[in-house]
């Protein structure tokens, strides 16, 4: 019998695994085709302070391993969320809920926190993924995740609105993730999550323009994973607070390897879209793997 | 929606950059006309979303236009071989709403999602097809074998109407003729030229469907958004097929 326990800032996970913000919506979709009680947890859609539609479309471009998104944070804002979305979820999801939130200023990322932290189902929410690197929306997102003292200005401006553990998502669009981790650290989050997705772009050569409407987006998927591992491994040495690793993970080989680089959890993306049942496929896989190479338990 | 795995039967080409393709496997998954299918190809990350041009209680038919590196390999599947396909996407046609004169206006390769819907209808219904030329012709005979008055248009004149779609329908309301309900599906140009005409002009409401590019296919990612006068929607969850009423335009 192998264990596939961890654990998350104080919270035990059944298993590592956890669908990452924006590939797994509120939930509901992924609920009506299995029991996501299964997972982990997950991390739900990024929430904004207020309803957002996002970029335009084409949204989405296919790469060799991948895919560009330029969704922009579409999100029904967080009051929806707090009357809809997280009831609804009630009654598929009975383990904590990590609550993904993002913001266009330090007050905006502090007041979506105390809505959620201060609603009717609070107790529904396990950790706050704080993500400082979105990097299809302007003038917010990414901006704070890739400069060590505006990330440190958000931490700061969410730390006192809750108690629960705060996690904070990064980019790797910079040229030392070690360096804004350490940051975060420092001012006091709980983890860190990485990677977000890697900025990119494709042009269509009919039309001769970038093929999304956006012109840039971020890519995720397999082709990202080594880079992922990488910075996870980086990041894992240089700070003393968790660290969930993500990017390109879409098997329970790839979640062992980025818990070798220093995870304690791990995100599942891009995976999700392709395969609706690929993060509940890896739950179910993880203790034949474990065994597989000898291992036994997966708490640090 | 359902995940299954599909046995490729027939993929024959039906003009110099169209092919059909018939795949056996588990339907029960579908529930209307219009729905979408979403393939895993070998070496393609993303699926490929093909609308269902007719259904079997144990295959579809998909028609499907070559338009880059997917579709071209799609070409190369061979009897025999199978695929991974999600199954019962998206909303599809309401046939409730047909009344007794419905009309039916596709355009090239928006026309396949058109056929299962014609043929489920009853009565039978007046069906305008568009194509480029008379070599991009298909399906032509198969509405007809089913009972569908067919009118063609093709824009360089090769075949029957000399121009749009919308050309078509003129002639049919200058002959004063009527209809209840209209369905639609074509490239976007022509759905708005389609709902000003058919819609806005002459006063009958439809259902038109829509094509985007699409990350998941089943509501997750949020990848094809459009704008409605009911707040945003999804193309592949809450559309493809979108009401004329609900469009901003």
């Amino acid at each position: 019998m192998v264990d596939t326990r961890v654990d998350l800032c104080g919270i035990t996970l059944d298993n590592p695994v956890i669908p990452a913000s924006g590939t797994f919506g509120y939930g509901y979709e992924f609920g009506v085709l299995y029991d996501i009680n299964c997972l982990g947890t997950f991390s739900f859609k990024g929430t904004t302070l207020h309803p957002r539609f996002g970029n335009e479309t084409p949204r989405i471009a296919e790469c060799p391993s991948g895919m560009l998104n330029s969704v922009g944070l579409q999100n029904p804002g967080v009051d929806v969320v707090i009357r809809e979305e997280l009831p609804r979820l009630a009654g598929l999801f009975h383990k904590p809920v990590m609550a993904n939130v993002s913001g266009f200023s330090p007050e905006e990322y502090a007041e979506v926190v105390k809505k959620l932290d201060r609603s009717a189902v609070s107790d529904m929410i396990g950790w706050y993924e704080i993500n400082i690197s979105c990097p299809n929306v302007h003038g917010g997102g990414m901006s704070f995740g890739t400069d060590p003292n505006s990330a440190a200005e958000v931490v700061r401006a969410v730390r006192w609105m809750t108690e629960k553990p705060i996690i904070i998502k990064l980019s790797p669009n910079v040229t030392d993730i070690t360096e804004i981790a350490k940051a975060c650290e420092t001012e006091g989050a709980d983890a860190v999550s990485l990677i977000n997705t890697m900025m990119g772009m494709r042009i269509d050569l009919k039309t001769k323009r970038p093929v999304l409407a956006n012109v840039t987006g971020g890519l995720s998927g397999p082709a990202v994973f080594p880079v992922a591992l990488r910075m996870v491994y980086q990041t894992a040495k240089a700070v003393n607070i968790p660290v969930i690793g993500m990017g390109g993970v879409s098997s329970a080989e790839d979640v062992l390897e980025m818990m070798m680089a220093g995870a304690v959890a791990v995100e599942v993306g891009a995976a999700n879209l392709v395969n609706p049942y690929a993060s509940r496929d890896i739950v179910e896989e993880l203790p034949a793997v474990m065994a597989k190479y000898g291992i036994s338990r997966l708490k640090k | 929606m359902k995940q299954g795995i599909f046995t490729v039967t027939e993929n024959r080409r039906l003009t110099p950059t169209t092919w059909l393709m018939k795949l056996s496997g588990e339907v029960r998954g579908i529930s209307a006309p219009g729905q979408f299918i979403n393939i895993k190809l070998n070496g393609h990350f993303l699926r490929r979303p093909i609308s269902i041009c007719d259904l079997s209680r144990d295959s579809i038919t998909i028609i499907y236009k070559v338009l880059g590196h997917g579709t071209e390999e799609m070409t190369h599947l061979a009897y025999g071989e199978y695929l991974d396909v999600l199954t019962g996407l998206g909303n599809g046609f309401s046939r409730g709403d047909a009344g007794d004169k419905p009309l039916l206006i596709g355009g090239g390769v928006g026309i396949p999602p058109l056929f299962l819907t014609a043929r489920l209808l009853d009565p039978k219904p007046t069906v305008i097809l568009g194509f480029n030329s008379a070599e991009e012709m298909f399906f032509v005979d198969e509405f007809k074998r089913h009972g569908c008055r067919v009118i063609v248009a093709t824009a360089d004149g090769s075949e029957g109407i000399h121009g749009f779609v919308t050309n078509a329908f003129d002639e049919l309301i200058s002959r004063g003729e009527t209809f209840t309900h209209f369905y639609t599906c074509g490239p976007e140009a022509m759905l708005r030229a389609v709902y000003d005409k058919v819609y806005k002009e002459a006063g009958i409401s439809g259902e038109m469907s829509f094509e985007e590019r699409m990350g998941c296919g089943f509501g997750a990612c949020m990848g094809c958004s459009i704008r409605t006068v009911d707040g945003y929607k999804r193309i592949c969850k809450d559309g493809p097929v979108l009401r004329t009423e609900e469009l901003p335009w």
